[in-house]
């Protein structure tokens, strides 16, 4: 099915999201998007999928104007989303999730779903138990029962949101190789990512956009600089790094061993010393949450011994470990960590974690101005948290933190946050390591793995190996050891 | 945003907060009169009767007290547990439970009057505090919700009342559900010549809603306890102790609907009598809702509240219509003054 | 005891617990759209009184199961277009509603207390009374009871076998998705919550013409708050909550032995009893003790979880369209 845009306009309050876009895809290809976050690419193909409506613009598919008031109308015409985070009901099975949602009829035929399910699991090689549930499954398999599901309903338009994110190296060969396939079948394959290499691997187009435009389109082959510079506006150079002595150790495990329910990681020794930064990579829920939340005093270790500054600190609460300058700052900012309906001044009287009895209002609104110029955070003392960006957000969190911290664990510390943001925080982070704080940062950006980190340690399969120097480290081999491959050996 | 427009836009908020709080209680009257209308009951009659009820006397003013008291203690408890975002559903039992124990501290020692009678309100605090803790580690230890904790614990404190009543402190010789045996003379709080209501439970229940409020505006708790109620993840990553933090608001929440419950056994009724908390826990949730949340509007909510409450007693009597005309008049009123609040901010 | 006992308890146990079981498929199916209609003890006290007075006034069964029903689904349209419409707070209005019709049903309810009114007739089924015990239990009862019996299967039918069943469960489970794959979310939040509101309203006119026979002050004594636990008991499910109805029953009638049996205790005391219950049973199913004590092997965690089963994903939220 060929698909064309044209001049899509969407605005969300006062951001233009999408301004004046044209893009023509072809049937039978794969078609690249790239962007920034906040480029402007998933409102676009919100809006292609029928989740949201455009303000103003044309979609033409194979030549007949269309507009969808809502996703079912979509995927009848044709075009179905897989989104990031898959769209789909983790407390059912994959038999009934694969049939929600399917317009046959009263009674749930779940004989013609298995058969049909069967049918795509042979041809694209996928093996789903149909009476699994879809929470036991691994992003990877989300994304299978999603494509097969799409194709059930007769989807000849597929959009994938940032399909690599979550899912292991083996998991992204297979979905290429799905992908290919897909468009050889005919099918319009269009691949958001924000990806260089992605996009290089497998689409024969792309469309770049930036700030909500649509900055240029290249063709295969394309260089990455070519593609850096439209999604930029210009190359980017790496800094060099300021060497930081590392000083007294901060954090000592010894024969840690952490789990929940689905996961157990055993025996982690590791030694942090301060000034330094580690990185955790590994593929999302491999485990990097538990260790962050085990170092912190919010889960407590199966076995092993944890020290913080020497002591021994198993089984205390966490408060004590804020108390002895370890803190913990979680991925989600307005669900654990940020209180909603609460303004900043507030916010900053909680953190300071004084023992006065009675508020100090007008000092404490002084003071609150004074951290929000400090780290120039787009609001007033009594803007409520909720207001305000998710860039705006994060250094609200790191206006949070106290000074002379000795130990800052970070999860997704510049998730979803755009370029400028994302280098201010790691410049706040940094600037703290010159003073002494050790940290640790889960990501799941090898690249920010990669430039920040003086040491990684990889968290694959339900092992965490030893730490790797990140100066000898390639992207490569990173690569390779998330996706499992030589853990064995550097046990 | 300049001075001058911060001031004309509050004036603005004030009128339209005036009118979007008159029109449902309007309304609410309305309504209530096409119910008596319904029935075949005079309304303007039912009005007078209830007026007449509620201030035609001294004493029915001072019987009006009788429940203001009450009502201002619970309303002053729920908004300590309201803050940390828990629905102390509980309260009405905790009354009942700070009268039982009111009752034991009265009915057990034989003491002056300066001594027994604070000697009974820490009683009663107490058997408020402990039953309230009681829903509290229900719900932090075992998570059942406090809905379902304190509703179940209104009724058992409800039964063992009943209990009490009927057998270990029934009246000598009869056993009767009208009530324990009166209590001695030192267990009475004192009233207003003529009265049912004195000075003491007045100023006592105005004390803790000053106090209440101050510490909930003013003090690091307070903003920490607000902290729990809108993000309880957050509060407890910003380092406060929350399972704690929400046994103390329960506790404290018991303790002064435990006083509300001793202020009836020794301030009203001199003794124990099965339906000791009158349903003015529940009562007082409305209260709360009603006030929208601001402590200082309480008084006068529960003033109108409790004139209510007494002066649809009357009802019966003269005109053969239910007393329940109040509490029809009373939820009516909350039910549309909360649905208004959620029109108004939709459609803002 | 003999076996005429026994099949004489369990048929006033299936029959007296018919109340509770419309309550509880009715909350569950409104539940489990993802809308919590707390005031269910004040419904069924307005629907017991509004049926009774019908059927007094009318001497018409139908229409008075049918008034009972127009008031629960009355009630629940103002917990669904408050929740799901104006995104109040869902526990706010349910309570407030609680108490209100509680009240009404105390002040229109006013000259039917203690009067003597009409009852569902007795209505065996003939043949199948004759099967030997089952008989007794299942098909000597009246249309009411029958009724119970079908809902709990049609409710649990429509659930796990039907396709808009499916959906329902998307609806509750999350929103997003549900929308993404043809649901109107809130559209179909307001219709099962009107429904399960009507199905209680039915509960309630049963309670008032069929197991405690006509009218007085708050005559259904708390019934509406067992039902709302005897919902999260059942882990949203209509048979393993039909299922917690019927033990609920079982121990009433356990209870009223013990009352002969302990003299000396008043009977308002025995009244508190199912309450306590209450407690013990959400305690039961709520425990992180018992939660860690099965999460030993993958066996018993998948045995306790289908045993005490999830709230819906999305119970007690609002969805909006992007």
């Amino acid at each position: 099915m060929r698909l064309e845009l044209k001049h899509i306009h969407k605005h969300f309050g006062a951001v233009h999201a999408n301004d004046d876009i044209c893009l023509t895809i072809e049937s039978g290809t794969i078609h690249g998007l790239l962007g920034e976050n906040g480029a402007g690419k998933s409102t676009l193909m919100k809006i292609l999928s029928g989740f949201i409506r455009r303000d103003a613009g044309e979609i033409l598919l194979d030549g007949g104007a269309v507009a969808f008031k809502n996703p079912a109308e979509a995927i009848r015409a044709g075009v179905g989303m897989l989104h990031q985070d898959p769209l789909d009901f983790p407390p059912l099975t994959v038999l009934d999730d694969f049939l929600l949602g399917r317009e046959d009829g009263f009674i749930q035929k779940r004989a013609r779903a298995l058969a049909d399910l069967e049918k795509f699991s042979r041809q694209f090689g996928f093996d789903l138990a149909p009476d699994a549930l879809v929470s036991a499954l691994t992003v990877g398999e989300r994304q299978q029962l999603e494509i097969m599901r799409l194709l059930s309903l007769g989807a000849k338009i597929l959009i994938f949101d940032e399909p690599t994110t979550g899912i292991s190296l083996p998991q992204k060969i297979k979905l290429f190789e799905t992908l290919r396939l897909l468009a050889q079948q005919g099918m319009t394959i269009i691949f958001v990512t924000h990806k260089l290499q992605d996009a290089e691997d497998l689409c024969g187009k792309v469309t770049v956009l930036r700030l909500g435009k649509v900055t240029g389109e290249v063709t295969c082959p394309f260089t990455a600089d070519q593609l850096v510079r439209l999604m930029f506006g210009q190359s980017l150079e790496t800094r060099a790094r300021a060497t930081v002595a590392l000083g007294e150790p901060v954090l000592e495990l010894r024969d840690v061993c952490v789990a929940d329910y689905r996961l157990r990681l055993p025996e982690i020794n590791l030694q942090v010393r301060s000034g330094e930064v580690i990185g955790l990579a590994g593929i999302e829920g491999s485990g990097q949450r538990l260790f962050l939340r085990a170092c912190a005093g919010l889960d407590q270790p199966v076995t092993g011994e944890i020290q913080l500054g020497g002591a021994r600190m198993n089984r205390r609460p966490y408060r004590e470990f804020l108390e002895r300058g370890a803190v913990y700052l979680p991925a989600g900012r307005l669900e654990e960590g940020l209180v909603p309906g609460l303004n900043l001044t507030e916010h900053f009287i909680l953190a300071k974690r004084s023992t006065e009895f009675f508020v100090n209002w007008p000092a404490a609104q002084t003071c609150a101005q004074t951290r929000i110029q400090e780290y120039s955070i787009r609001g007033v003392p009594t803007s409520r948290v909720e207001a305000l960006s998710g860039g705006n957000q994060q250094r609200a969190l790191l206006a949070l933190l106290q000074p002379g911290l000795k130990l800052i664990l970070l999860e997704h510390p510049t998730r979803g946050l755009d370029i400028e943001s994302t280098m201010w925080v790691w410049s706040q982070l940094l600037e703290r390591r010159t003073r002494g704080t050790a940290i640790l940062f889960a990501s799941a950006d090898l690249d920010e793995i990669l430039e920040y980190s003086d040491r990684i340690l990889v968290f694959s399969g339900g092992r965490v190996a030893r730490a790797l120097n990140a100066k000898e480290t390639s992207a490569h081999q990173l690569g390779e050891l998330i996706a499992g491959k030589g853990m064995e050996i550097r046990d | 945003m300049t001075e001058d427009t911060i001031t004309s836009r509050n004036r603005a908020n004030i009128v339209g907060d005036f009118l979007w709080t008159i029109g449902p209680i309007l309304l609410a009257l309305l309504l209530t009169t096409l119910a008596l209308i319904a029935i075949g009951a005079d309304p303007a009659k039912a009005y007078a009767t209830m007026w007449n009820g509620a201030f035609g006397s001294a004493e029915k003013l001072s019987s009006v007290m009788d429940a203001w008291v009450p009502l201002v203690f619970c309303s002053v408890g729920l908004f300590i547990t309201f803050t940390a975002g828990l629905w102390n559903i509980g309260i009405e039992g905790q009354m009942v439970m700070g009268a039982i124990f009111a009752t034991w501290v009265a009915r057990t020692f034989d003491l002056p009057a300066e001594i027994l009678l604070p000697l009974i309100f820490v009683g009663g605090a107490l058997g408020g505090a402990l039953w309230a803790l009681f829903a509290g580690a229900l719900k932090v230890y075992g998570r059942v919700h406090e809905i379902f904790g304190g509703l179940g614990l209104n009724f058992v404190a409800m039964g063992v009342a009943l209990y009490l009543i009927i057998g270990p402190w029934k009246r000598a010789g009869i056993a009767s559900t009208s009530g324990t045996e009166p209590f001695r003379p030192a267990a009475w709080l004192p009233n207003f010549p003529g009265m049912s209501v004195g000075p003491i439970e007045i100023i006592l229940a105005i004390i803790a809603l000053i106090l209440v409020y101050l510490a909930l505006r003013g003090t690091l708790w307070g903003l920490q306890l607000k902290a729990i109620g809108k993000n309880i993840r957050s509060a407890f990553w910003l380092g406060i102790p929350t399972s704690r933090y929400m046994l103390g608001a329960f506790a404290l929440c018991g303790t002064f609907a435990g006083l509300a419950g001793a202020e009836q056994a020794v301030g009203v009724w001199a003794r124990l009598i099965p339906s000791i908390s009158g349903g003015y826990g529940y009562l007082s949730i409305l209260v709360v809702l009603l006030s929208g949340f601001r402590a200082p509007l309480v008084p006068l909510v529960a003033f109108f509240f409790a004139a209510v409450t007494k002066g649809s007693i009357a009802l019966p009597l003269d005109l053969q219509i239910d007393s329940a005309l109040g509490g029809v008049l009373q939820g009516m009123i909350v039910l549309l003054f909360v649905l208004s609040q959620g029109v108004r901010s939709k459609f803002r | 005891m003999d076996t005429t006992f026994i099949i004489l308890t369990f048929a006033s146990v299936l029959a007296e617990s018919a109340p509770l079981v419309f309550a509880v498929i009715g909350e569950t199916l409104s539940e489990k759209s993802g809308v919590t209609n707390l005031s269910l003890d004040g419904t069924i006290l307005l629907s017991a009184m509004v049926g009774f007075a019908v059927a007094f006034t009318t001497d018409n069964l139908y229409l008075a199961f049918f008034a009972a029903m127009i008031v629960g689904a009355l009630v629940a349209s103002i917990v669904a277009f408050s929740s799901i419409i104006l995104k109040l707070d869902q526990i706010a209005v349910g309570f407030i509603l609680t108490l209100l019709c509680g009240d009404l049903s105390t002040f229109f309810g006013n000259p039917y207390v203690r009067k003597p009114g009409p009852a569902v007739p007795h209505l065996a089924i003939p043949g199948l009374v004759e099967i030997p015990v089952l008989g007794k239990i299942f098909f000597d009862q009246n249309v009411v009871v029958y009724l119970s019996v079908l809902l709990i299967f049609a409710a649990w039918w429509w659930m796990y076998k039907t396709q808009p069943g499916l959906k329902l469960q998307g609806i509750g489970e999350r929103p997003a998705a549900a929308f993404a794959r043809g649901a109107n979310v809130n559209a179909q939040r307001f219709l099962y919550t009107l429904i399960g509101g009507a199905l209680v309203g039915f509960g309630g006119a049963t309670y008032s013409l069929f197991v405690k026979l006509g009218w007085s002050y708050h005559h259904t004594f708390g019934i509406g708050w067992i039902a709302l636990a005897i919902v999260i008991f059942g882990g949203w499910h209509p048979i393993r909550g039909a299922i917690g109805a019927y033990i609920f029953g079982g121990l009433q009638s356990v209870s009223s032995f013990a009352q002969s049996a302990f003299a000396n205790v008043p009977t308002q005391v025995f009244q508190t009893a199912p309450f306590a219950l209450m407690i013990l049973a959400l305690l039961f199913v709520s425990n992180e003790a018992l939660d860690r004590f099965f999460s030993g092997s993958p066996w018993s965690r998948r045995v306790w979880q289908s045993l005490r089963g999830t709230p819906p994903g999305a119970l007690g939220t609002t969805f909006e369209q992007e």
